[in-house]
């Protein structure tokens, strides 16, 4: 990679430990994906919850945090994907001391970097969504897709050190979603009939998801005759993201580039009811026990959790089922003020902040709790919980609330 | 006479071990159960296989961004394949990778789960870009 004067200067230590451990980190992965250089990010946002960090991981935040101040400080503004612990409910979810401790030794490292503790996987929608052309670090899938789809920045997936480092930086690698030549569609699929909730679009994220199974491929999606909502498309982009690897998609007259074919364009596959009903079916389980529902990943909107709780009033969950809503810090503090959280706890329910369902130690908590049957309007989180051990279904939010009053899956 | 196949140059130590070897894609927290050692997902055509100390070779990565720490806490415990080889990885197994120190090699002329056979013992060296096949069972 070419090396300006200033990057030269950072690999040889002249601008502290920690960006030389930075940049070096970064050169070996543009070198690996063939960067001719870096390019300056507007943002990044850092993926460190502890259950992927452990303890080796900590140890090695508190390393970099030790540094000289001058040093150690990010050089563009910098937030986090959600953590594993909310200290107000983890108890209450079978978590244990040790792992808000660890998480309590997380905090204080990133915050010793400058790094804004957002806890969110939704900044696009609640901290501030990045621009047309803008170059960012994004550290989680959905993040990266919406901002790369909906909103036309661009940034491949930073996993938790890449977007630190990108924060140290100041920079990232000029490879991927970055450069033009990337982002043109490679497939076409047409929609007969809309999703008709965000279980449906994460549905039919999954299946185009499934399609692609690659980070290199760009699916183009025909047939919308109108605009979704921001919900529908970070459910169907999460999941996209989640089944497929996938980071851009295009949807004309939606989604803000004007998509390019990268080759002749070939028949588009088309996607109708049917499919999304059979994707559906692959997790359905009437009558099983139910353990616990989750409303989660993406974390909630506003929106949503104001449909949580709709669906809630005047209702009481069923003693033997948990029903947890995990959002950011910014929208549960809204929903506190506007008494959404007071409805949906009257009901029962906990509403956790800054977590995410699958990034908070989701197998511990199952042995805690003696969770295995999990009920949820998120796809994605279907998708991931598989190798957690537990047995997930894909619901309506409305199905998922009657289902989880009635103690059983419906 | 040992084969030699090339591919982009990787990531990480040369190392020598035994393949594992299956047409399906990877993600640490999709796929692990990172105290045992082993591929938890019922669905994972290595359902139930160690994958500790063996050189894993699958076709791309699955979604998520964990596994860019994962590898790092699995090697700082002992509990981390020795190297991987795919079809082609998205950024966070390169960055995992890197992190963590682990091999790693992709972008064959072939589809690596067909060069590879589960059991052959391979030498891998990221830095030369080369899996040398090393011995066999016939």
């Amino acid at each position: 990679m070419r090396l300006s004067d200033e990057e030269g200067a950072m690999l040889a230590g002249k601008l502290g430990a920690p960006r030389r451990w930075a940049i070096a980190h970064q050169i070996v992965i543009g070198e690996f994906f063939d960067a001719a250089d870096f390019i300056a990010v507007g943002q990044a946002h850092v993926m460190a919850d502890t259950e992927s960090l452990g303890e080796a991981g900590v140890r090695f935040l508190e390393g970099l945090a030790a540094a000289p101040e001058p040093d150690r400080r990010v050089r563009v503004p910098a937030i986090t994907d959600p953590r594993g612990i909310d200290f107000a409910v983890y108890r209450r979810l079978g978590q244990s001391a040790a792992m808000a401790a660890l998480e309590r030794r997380a905090i204080a490292a990133l915050s010793a970097f400058g790094v804004l503790m957002t806890d969110t996987c939704i900044n696009y929608q609640t901290v501030m969504a990045p621009l047309r052309g803008e170059h960012v670090a994004y550290g989680d899938t959905g993040a990266v897709i919406y901002a790369n789809s909906v909103l036309g920045s661009r940034s491949n997936f930073e996993g938790g050190p890449s977007a630190l480092a990108a924060a140290l930086t100041g920079r990232t690698p000029r490879y991927g979603y970055h450069l033009d030549a990337s982002r043109r569609a490679t497939r076409r699929f047409r929609l007969t009939a809309a999703p008709r909730d965000l279980s449906e679009w994460g549905a039919l994220g999954g299946i185009v998801g499934e399609a692609c199974c690659s980070y290199w491929q760009v699916p183009l999606i025909e047939g919308l005759a109108a605009a979704p909502g921001s919900d529908a498309l970070k459910h169907f982009g999460a999941a996209l993201a989640s089944f497929g690897s996938v980071a851009l998609f295009h949807m004309p007259g939606i989604t803000t580039e004007e998509p390019v074919l990268a080759v002749a364009p070939p028949d588009p596959i088309p996607i109708g009811a049917a499919d999304i009903a059979a994707f559906l079916a692959r997790y359905s389980a009437p009558g099983d026990k139910l353990d616990v529902v989750v409303f989660a990943a993406p974390q909630l909107s506003l929106h949503e959790i104001a449909a949580v709780a709709d669906a809630l009033d005047g209702r009481q969950i069923h003693p033997d089922t948990t029903v947890i809503v995990a959002t950011s810090p910014e929208i549960k503090h809204a929903a506190d003020r506007m008494g959404l959280t007071a409805r949906i706890e009257a009901a029962g329910g906990v509403v956790a902040q800054g977590i995410c369902f699958y990034q908070s130690y989701a197998r511990e908590m199952a042995e805690a709790n003696g969770w295995t049957r999990l009920m949820t309007n998120s796809a994605k989180l279907v998708n991931i919980l598989g190798g957690y051990g537990y047995r997930s279904s894909l619901a309506s939010l409305e199905r998922c609330v009657d289902s989880a009053v009635a103690g059983k899956v419906l | 006479m040992p084969i030699v196949l090339r591919c982009h140059p990787g990531i990480g130590p040369a190392v020598s071990g035994t393949a594992l070897v299956a047409a399906d894609n990877f993600s640490a927290r999709y796929d692990l159960d990172r105290s045992r050692g082993i591929f938890s997902r019922p669905s994972h055509k290595l359902a139930g296989e160690s994958y500790v100390n063996r050189i894993l070779v699958l076709d791309g990565a699955k979604g998520g961004v964990a596994t860019a720490w994962m590898l790092h806490d699995m090697a700082a415990r002992r509990i981390v394949p020795l190297g991987l080889i795919f079809n082609r990885v998205n950024p966070i197994i390169a960055q995992g990778a890197a992190f963590a120190g682990v091999a790693l090699v992709d972008r064959f002329e072939a589809d690596v789960t067909r060069l590879f056979r589960t059991g052959d013992e391979l030498r891998v060296d990221p830095a030369a870009g080369t899996v040398e096949i090393l011995k066999r069972d016939s």
